[in-house]
């Protein structure tokens, strides 16, 4: 007998930048839904809305995506079709948040009891829509033109790095860190962005300065619609490829947890997506990484979600929601 | 209970009904868009739960854990606080009802059925415990919280039951009848129904939650402070203590309610993918029954309805049983968005005045 107990005999010895290769792609790919929803997330609750609807929001991106690229398929698009259907996707997803800010902003309706319904709204709805549109079945066929796995070109042929970040990636993961690096500009570095977390944290304060807080958390929820709809969208056409009534179980708030573990920062939230995407990819590639093996993978299913518990409770510094989050603004009121 | 009602006002008792109303209403609306026949739609819902006794059956089956997990919700609302926990410590609940009742398989019927329900409800007061401790120690705000622990829940049972429990089938063995709810005298009644005996225990946890709250110390306590912590903590209440009871409660309501499912409707566990939906569905039921104990039990038993009678809707007037889920749904948004209906209300009573 081989004394070597770590390896099984016949096994492959895989080393550790081939183990990159399979996770760092895999990786990205998991993250870039999240990245795109947190941001979502992170708009609407910077401006004072907690919106617990990311997951609905997600669901209508990801029916938007298949209905639209299956359509767009039809009309002869091609490799088009999903790129114009992540677009259509957030626009209606922008939409259907509407309900949520109209209910939470105007009708000062509580934040997470609007956000809960619009979950249900949204599992209802699509559900019940590809029922209507597809002939009582359960759910859409599948798309033929996804956004594959490509390799990046001139980027690929990089020696070391290629093949771990730039081979066998999907554009829209590069586009999602680009967004989130776009949207930390927006946040941080202009007046809109300075305005959109004052009436987060202080809206009496903003609104004296003329700032109007309801269009601002209008904006801002709409944005978490545009945003949470692209999110789904980008996970059916890179993951699933259909949509039915387990596409989104979860994906919504994974990403709400990615929001709180990033501490409401946009780059702190692509990181959090990109952690968080780290330990699925870790599940689901584990069995064939020595010592990893030998971990029951449900360690790893569960790790986004301990951890941001971990985060929550301050051992790895303080977790601060905007202060105003999550209450109505009622002018006159102190 | 008669002077619970009198302090209620009506207009907050108008609140759901028309609620309701508007929610049917809307429903009737995407209906006729469509296509469909909104009355042949109603009048089957109705017609089978009332008139078939296998529907009305199981609605009634349907109304047990629908009940617990929306007392799970109410009584956490009660002290301030949203358990969107429930899901999670159904789960942890059935799994362990379900696992008590097959390692003590020998005991007889009238020690392991009670020690059964109890595992349950002791499942569910733990997963309800962590959130309210780390409320309580660490100001971790309950919502995220419960959130996560659904999802340490959902992944935990499921890699117990793969390992430890399982048989063919992704589920765990059928429970030993002496732990089972089951009663073929109920079932033969309701033509063959699922309907089980946890319908005692729902009636039961319905007396409790009135009772505690209402008629003891603690309860005025826990009420206190989910009305104005700051005051409570003033008048010498502990408040963190208070948050972790309330949640702890919460949870061996949501624990009994996975009990149920468990020893009652399946007799055993299935290795879940998804959520079960239970104990979202507790969160509209606690909201449309105004979180009181009475309130919870018509509200459960009017989504039970919706959803059993649901099914032959889809059969004999062609409409999707998803549209049970958004008439729901909508029922939230309006009772959510009281302050409009409110509104609109007084605008028509002082019409009215004039």
């Amino acid at each position: 007998m081989d004394p070597e107990p770590l390896f099984e005999k016949g096994a492959e010895i895989m080393s550790f930048f081939e183990i990159l290769t399979i996770i760092i792609p895999s990786t990205l790919l998991t993250a870039a839904p999240l990245i795109f929803t947190s941001l979502g997330g992170m708009f609407s609750e910077r401006s004072g809305v907690v919106n617990i609807g990311l997951e609905g929001l997600m669901a209508v991106g990801a029916f938007t995506a298949a209905v639209s690229t299956l359509g767009l398929e039809h009309a002869g698009l091609g490799n088009a079709s999903p790129w114009i259907a992540i677009l259509i996707a957030g626009a209606i997803g922008g939409l259907f948040s509407l309900i949520h800010a109209v209910v939470s902003i105007s009708f000062r309706a509580d934040q997470t009891v609007s956000g809960v319904a619009l979950n249900f709204l949204a599992a209802g709805l699509t559900i019940f829509l590809v029922k209507l549109i597809f002939d009582g079945k359960g759910q859409t066929p599948y798309i033929t033109h996804n956004i594959d796995k490509v390799d990046i070109p001139g980027l690929a042929k990089l020696p070391f790095l290629g093949p771990i970040f730039f081979q066998q990636v999907a554009y829209t993961s590069y586009i999602a860190i680009f967004i989130a690096i776009l949207c930390w500009f927006i946040v941080y570095k202009t007046p809109f962005g300075l305005r959109l977390r004052s009436v987060g944290e202080h809206p009496a304060a903003a609104d004296t300065l003329g700032i109007s807080v309801i269009k601002m958390r209008y904006i801002g929820v709409l944005l978490s619609g545009v945003l949470g709809g692209i999110g789904g969208a980008v996970y059916l056409v890179t993951i699933t490829s259909n949509y039915n009534v387990t596409t989104i179980a979860g994906q919504g708030f994974l990403a709400l947890a990615a929001l709180v573990f990033g501490k409401w920062h946009p780059i702190g939230a692509m990181g959090a997506s990109l952690f968080f995407g780290f330990a699925q990819a870790l599940s689901i590639t584990s069995q064939q990484i020595p010592y990893l093996d030998r971990l029951p993978s449900v360690f790893m299913l569960i790790a986004p979600y301990v951890l941001t518990l971990i985060v929550l409770t301050g051992f790895v510094g303080r977790a601060e929601a905007p202060k105003a989050d999550g209450v109505p603004y009622i002018k006159g009121q102190r | 209970m008669s002077n619970l009602l009198k302090k209620v006002n009506w207009m907050t008792l108008l609140i759901p009904v028309i609620s309701v109303i508007l929610g049917l209403l809307c429903g009737a609306v995407i209906m006729l868009a469509i296509g469909y026949n909104p009355v042949l739609a109603y009048q089957s819902i109705v017609e089978s739960i009332f008139l078939q006794p296998y529907y009305g059956g199981e609605t009634i089956r349907a109304m047990i854990p629908l009940v617990l997990a929306g007392l799970a919700v109410a009584f956490s609302f009660r002290t301030g606080l949203f358990n969107i926990g429930v899901e999670g410590q159904l789960m942890v609940g059935w799994l362990a009802s379900v696992a008590c009742a097959i390692c003590l398989g020998h005991l007889p019927k009238i020690i392991l059925l009670p020690l059964s329900i109890i595992a349950g409800g002791a499942a569910g007061a733990l997963w309800g415990f962590v959130p309210g401790f780390l409320k309580a120690r660490f100001k971790v705000h309950e919502v995220i919280s419960t959130i996560m622990m659904n999802y340490v829940a959902l992944y935990t049972t499921a890699y117990i039951i793969k390992n430890f429990l399982y048989t063919e089938g992704e589920r765990t063995p059928t429970i030993p009848s002496a732990a089972s709810l089951a009663s073929p005298f109920l079932a033969n009644l309701t033509q063959g129904s699922r309907l089980h005996w946890g319908i005692i225990v729902a009636i039961i946890a319905v007396f409790a939650m009135w009772f505690l709250l209402w008629k003891t110390t603690k309860g005025y306590e826990l009420r206190s402070v989910g009305f104005s912590p700051d005051a409570s903590n003033y008048a010498g209440m502990n408040v963190a203590r208070n948050v972790m009871l309330s949640l702890t409660i919460s949870g061996i309501f949501a624990g009994l309610a996975g009990a149920m499912e468990g020893l009652g409707t399946y007799q055993y566990m299935t290795i879940n993918s998804a959520f079960t939906g239970i104990g979202f569905n507790g969160i509209a039921v606690a909201l449309l029954g105004l979180n009181t104990p009475i309130g919870v039990l018509l509200a459960g038993a009017l989504f039970a309805g919706l959803q059993n009678g649901g099914l032959t809707m889809q059969a004999n007037a062609g409409v999707p049983v998803e549209l049970v889920n958004i008439i729901i749904a909508l029922i939230i948004f309006f009772v959510g968005s009281s302050y409009a209906i409110k509104w609109i209300l007084s605008r028509f009573s002082r019409k009215g005045q004039k």
